[in-house]
């Protein structure tokens, strides 16, 4: 019965640590940044189709959240994390760092640029989501594996 | 005794000559007469460009990489990695040597919808003719004309650096036997017209199916298997089931694969990737009622 009870107990912690290490590794921390630019990306989209009304705050969350997540992006792609935790990530990313950065960058700081000058209304929105929507398409086609 | 061995040598060697000549009466180039391409008319270019950018002519044919009016050049050289080899993606801008100024328009709908080149020869399914058979005269009159007003290149593309037997363009016959049909892929009872007209995109000048659709061993399509998915066939990653039997895309309602055709994003805001991209961005150039035809085809077809 000690003994159960111990391997549980074993069993139990090895499976939080699990948990833990995974929460930190590069693979899913950089998940977790495309789903803040996916997520943010969907907030501008309901504005632009006029699912939901214009909102100023929502859209200034929205644009950081996309300029702070690109620039921080590119910071987690270690060697060693070229596979694993379901990453879609391309082996093309390696071979083209620099580029892969520099396409990072520009999204941050478009997303700024954006910011900036704030859209005002539905229309503003619509057309800051085709300029930040065609850089997504362009880093995804070289950069992205659908698994 | 010695006769009836030349006999039997004879009779093999007569019966190997006759099924060679069947064989190559069976897979030989088979053009369309010139009869079928006569009295066309003039090309309405406007709808010619329509069909250039339904057909991603410029996602193979123009420069790795061109964006904007340089995807018009048509200039040709981007390497195609298959399992058969490198293919080399040849020049159609209108320049007389390098390119396809030169053909008459039965030489060109003879390589859209038979797959035999200029000189009579097969030509390489890696160009999806077998998609493309199923144009009409009329659409391959416009889209030739409109390709014709495009901006000549000089380049001349290195030849197919294929492995053996594919490097034996005869071979192609066989394949061709086999494989090549410009009959539907499903049969869609009680159609509307907008399911008719996106089966004819989808089907036809899209080639969707030549990436969507999983292939065997010798590069046919399996059976059944329509627009089902499977591995990339450029290399890493997965094409996805566009069937409403898929698990990501199958539960999009029409509207939302319309906006994903228009916007490049899906409806959880994931966006575009992969080959995916170039095909998105030509799909911008179609009315908006052709990518509703697409979308009511697309959910009418079995599930997989």
């Amino acid at each position: 019965m000690k003994f159960k009870m111990l391997t549980a107990g074993v069993m139990a912690l090895c499976l939080g640590a699990g948990a833990v290490f995974a929460a930190g590794e590069p693979q899913v921390v950089r998940q977790e940044l495309m789903k803040k630019i996916g997520g943010s990306m969907g907030a501008l989209g309901a504005i632009a189709k006029g699912q939901k009304p214009y909102d100023a705050a929502a859209v200034k969350t929205a644009l950081s959240t996309i300029a702070e997540s690109a620039a921080d992006f590119p910071n987690h792609f270690p060697a060693g994390s070229e596979t694993g935790m379901d990453s879609e990530a391309a082996p093309a990313i390696w071979q083209n760092m620099d580029d892969f950065k520099a396409k990072a960058m520009k999204l941050s700081s478009d997303a700024k640029t954006v910011l900036a000058s704030m859209p005002a209304d539905q229309a503003g929105v619509g057309q800051a989501m085709q300029t930040l929507g065609a850089e997504c398409g362009t880093c995804h086609q070289s950069y992205r594996l659908k698994r | 005794m010695a006769s009836i061995v030349a006999k039997f040598v004879l009779a093999g060697l007569a019966a190997a000559v006759v099924g060679a000549g069947v064989a190559y009466a069976l897979t030989k180039p088979d053009p369309h007469p010139e009869a079928y391409w006569a009295d066309l008319g003039a090309p309405d270019l406007a709808r010619g460009e329509i069909l250039f950018w339904a057909g991603g002519c410029a996602s193979c044919h123009a420069a790795k990489g061109a964006e904007g009016d340089a995807l018009k050049l048509m200039s040709g050289g981007r390497d195609l990695p298959t399992a058969f080899g490198t293919f080399h993606v040849p020049n159609i801008s209108p320049d007389p040597k390098a390119g396809i100024g030169a053909w008459t328009v039965a030489q060109f709908g003879n390589a859209m919808t038979r797959g035999v080149g200029p000189d009579g020869e097969h030509l390489y399914p890696s160009f999806p003719y077998g998609s493309y058979a199923r144009m009409t005269k009329a659409d391959i009159n416009d889209l030739f004309g409109y390709l014709k007003s495009l901006p000549a290149s000089s380049n001349v593309a290195p030849a197919h650096e294929l492995n053996f037997p594919f490097n034996m363009r005869l071979a192609v016959g066989g394949w061709k036997l086999l494989y090549f049909s410009d009959a539907p892929r499903v049969d869609l009872a009680n159609a509307s017209e907008a399911v008719k007209r996106g089966q004819y995109l989808v089907e036809g000048p899209g080639h969707c199916g030549e990436c969507h659709t999983p292939r065997n061993v010798l590069g046919g399509f399996q059976t059944g298997q329509w627009l089902a998915g499977g591995p990339n066939p450029e290399g890493e990653g997965r094409i996805p089931d566009i069937t409403p039997g898929s698990s990501s895309i199958g539960s999009w309602s029409e509207e939302e694969i319309v906006a994903y055709l228009e916007t490049g994003f899906t409806p959880d805001f994931d966006s575009v990737g992969g080959s995916m991209v170039e095909v998105q961005k030509n799909m911008t150039h179609l009315p908006k009622e052709d990518l509703a035809a697409i979308a009511a085809y697309l959910k009418a077809i079995p599930a997989r």
